[in-house]
C-alpha cells in the first residue's frame, strides 16, 4: 500500500475529505454496545483487514466492560441507592472511566495507525455511540481519482 | 505606502487599501476594539463559545446552563412538588409532636428519612436525560439513505423502512424515524412530546415532567417506591394519631389536621398500584411501552415471541435494570459548539465600515 504518509495535524488541518464511512452498531446480543467487524468495502483499499478488526474488536471489549453487570456494578448501585444517589454526582463511574480509557485508545491509534493511511476514526460517544465514523481523505498518492466522484456526492450531502 | 495585513485574516488583500484609510478616521481594528457599538455581539461570540444545549433540536427546556433540563410541558411537576411538600409539613407540623409524645421519636426521623428520599429522587427523574439519543449528523443520514435505497429493488413501490435484526434468536424489527433521521436502536421510541428518541422509552411521564427512559429508569423506580412508603406511613401515623386522641373536635384545625389523610387515602392506592405494575416491569425486563403494546406476549400475531433481552431469572433482571452501571448522556449538552461558525459572523461586520470609509473617500 504506497500511500503518502499523512499525519494526525495535517489530516485535521489541511487534508480534504473524500467520504465518511459509518460501522453500525451489532444488535446480535441485545442493546449492549457492540459495533459490527465486518470490513467496509470503501476502506478496501486503504488498510488491512486485521488492524481494522482488532482496533473494533478492541473497542466492543472496552465497551462490554464498562457495561458489565458483575459484583462491581452491583456495589456501586446499592451504595448509590443508600445515598439517595447523591453520589452521583461527586463521584466518577466507571463507565465514564472506561470512556477515557475509550478515547486515549482512539486517539493512539488514530496517531499510529490510521493518520499515517489518511483515515480518521471519530470517537463513537461523539455520534451517540450508534456508530464509529471514518473520515477517508483524499490519498495525495495515485489513488486520488477512484475517490473523486464520492467527494462530489459528500460534498453535496452538506 | 506598505499594506499592513490585515491581522484578523478575513478578507485578504481586497482590503488592504481601504484598511489605511479607515484608520486615521479612529474606528481601530476590529480585533482591539473592546466594545465596538456594532460589533458587540461578535466579540463576545469570539469570547463565548456557545453551547451544544442553545441549538438542542428537541423540545426540552435548559436551566444552569444546560445542567437541568426538562420536557418543554412540565406543567405538572409542580404540583407533584407542592402537593408532596405540602403534605408533608402538615404531618409534621400536626402529627409529629403528638406521636413523639404518645408512641415513639422515631416516627419524625422515619417521616423525614422518607420525604428527602422521595424528593431527591423525584428532582434526580426530573432533571436528568432520559437517554435522549442525539439525531443523526447530515452525512451519517446520507450514508443511510444510500443503504436504504441500494437495498430497494427496481419496483415501483418506495423501499420498506425498517430493518430486521436477530437478537438472542429473536428477530426484531428497527423502525426508521424520519424526524431524527436514523434507524432506531432496539428498545428506543420516539417521544412526541419531547420530539427525541429516547433509549430504552418506558413512558412520558406529565407528573415528573420528564421520559422516563434507560437513565433515569431508576430514579423514577426509587421515587414512586419510595412515595408509596411515605404515603403508606403518613396514612398510617394520621389514622393513628386522630384514634389516640381523646376529643373529636370539629372545625377549621381539625379539618387542615385530617387533610394528609385525605390526600393519601386516595393517592395510596394509585400509587401502590403502580410501584406494583413497575416491579413486575423490572422483574421480568419489559418497558411500559412493550408491555402496554405487546410486542413480547404474542398479541401483535406472531406466534413464539419471547422477551430476548430478559435474563429468565427475577434476580438477574433486577440487577440488569436497576444496579446496572449509568450510562454517560448522548447529547452533550455543556459542551462548547464548534468554533467554525465566529468567522463568518466576524465577515459582515469588518466589511461594513469599508463601505462606510469608502463612501466618504468619494465624497472628500
Amino acid at each position: 500500500m504506497a500511500t503518502e504518509f499523512h499525519n494526525l495535524q495535517e489530516l485535521r488541518h489541511s487534508a480534504s475529505l473524500a467520504t465518511k464511512v459509518f460501522i453500525q452498531r451489532d444488535y446480535t446480543e441485545g442493546t449492549v454496545c457492540k459495533f459490527q467487524t465486518k470490513f467496509p468495502a470503501e476502506l478496501d483499499s486503504r488498510i488491512e483487514r486485521s488492524l481494522f478488526e482488532d482496533t473494533v474488536k478492541t473497542l466492543n471489549n472496552y465497551y462490554a466492560e464498562a457495561e458489565k453487570i458483575g459484583g462491581q456494578s452491583y456495589l456501586e448501585g446499592c451504595l448509590a441507592c443508600a445515598t439517595a444517589y447523591v453520589i452521583f454526582l461527586c463521584m466518577e463511574t466507571r463507565y465514564e472511566k472506561v470512556l477515557k480509557k475509550i478515547s486515549k485508545y482512539i486517539q493512539e491509534q488514530n496517531e499510529k495507525i490510521y493518520a499515517p493511511r489518511g483515515l480518521l476514526i471519530t470517537d463513537p460517544i461523539e455520534r451517540g455511540m450508534r456508530v464509529i465514523e471514518i473520515s477517508v481523505f483524499e490519498d495525495r498518492g495515485s489513488s486520488g481519482s477512484s475517490s473523486g466522484s464520492s467527494s462530489t456526492s459528500s460534498s453535496s450531502g452538506r | 505606502m506598505s499594506a499592513r495585513r490585515d491581522p484578523a485574516g478575513g478578507g485578504g488583500t481586497m482590503k488592504n487599501c481601504e484598511y489605511r484609510q479607515i484608520e486615521p478616521q479612529g474606528l481601530g481594528t476590529p480585533n482591539a476594539a473592546p466594545p465596538p457599538p456594532a460589533g458587540a455581539n461578535d466579540a463576545d461570540t469570539r469570547a463565548k463559545r456557545r453551547r451544544k444545549w442553545e441549538v438542542f433540536p428537541g423540545k426540552n427546556r435548559f436551566y444552569c446552563d444546560g445542567r437541568i433540563m426538562v420536557a418543554r410541558q412540565s406543567g405538572v411537576l409542580p404540583l407533584t412538588l407542592g402537593l408532596i411538600v405540602l403534605t408533608s409539613c402538615l404531618f409534621f407540623v400536626f402529627d409529629c409532636p403528638f406521636l413523639v409524645e404518645h408512641v415513639t421519636s422515631c416516627i419524625p426521623a422515619i417521616g423525614g428519612a422518607l420525604f428527602a428520599f422521595v424528593i431527591i429522587s423525584l428532582l434526580q427523574t426530573s432533571f436528568r436525560d432520559p437517554g435522549i439519543l442525539p439525531r443523526a449528523t447530515a452525512d451519517e443520514a446520507a450514508y443511510t439513505e444510500k443503504q436504504i435505497d441500494d437495498s430497494a429493488s427496481s419496483s415501483y413501490r418506495p423501499p420498506p423502512r425498517t430493518l430486521e435484526v436477530i437478537i438472542n434468536q429473536q428477530v426484531v424489527k428497527l423502525k426508521y424515524c424520519f424526524t431524527c433521521k436514523m434507524f432506531r436502536p432496539p428498545r428506543t421510541s420516539h417521544c412526541s412530546l419531547c420530539d427525541n428518541c429516547v433509549e430504552r422509552f418506558d413512558h412520558h411521564c406529565p407528573w415528573v415532567g420528564n421520559c422516563v427512559g434507560k437513565r433515569n429508569y431508576r430514579f423514577f423506580y426509587a421515587f414512586i417506591v419510595s412515595l408509596s412508603f411515605l404515603t403508606a406511613f403518613i396514612f398510617g401515623c394520621v389514622t393513628t394519631h386522630l384514634t389516640l386522641r381523646s376529643q373529636g373536635g370539629k372545625g377549621l384545625i381539625t379539618a387542615v389536621q385530617e387533610s394528609p389523610l385525605i390526600v393519601c387515602f386516595f393517592s395510596v392506592w394509585s400509587i401502590l398500584g403502580l410501584s406494583g405494575f413497575h416491579t413486575y416491569l423490572v422483574a421480568s425486563n419489559l418497558t411500559t411501552n412493550e408491555d402496554i403494546k405487546g410486542s413480547w406476549s404474542g398479541n401483535s400475531g406472531v406466534q413464539n415471541t419471547v422477551n430476548p433481552y430478559s435474563y429468565n431469572n427475577i434476580f438477574a433482571n433486577c440487577c440488569a435494570v436497576l444496579c446496572a452501571p449509568l450510562p454517560p448522556s448522548l447529547i452533550d449538552r455543556r459542551g462548547f459548539l464548534p468554533t467554525q461558525e465566529s468567522p463568518p459572523a466576524a465577515q459582515p461586520q469588518v466589511e461594513l465600515p469599508v463601505f462606510v470609509g469608502k463612501s466618504d473617500l468619494t465624497v472628500v
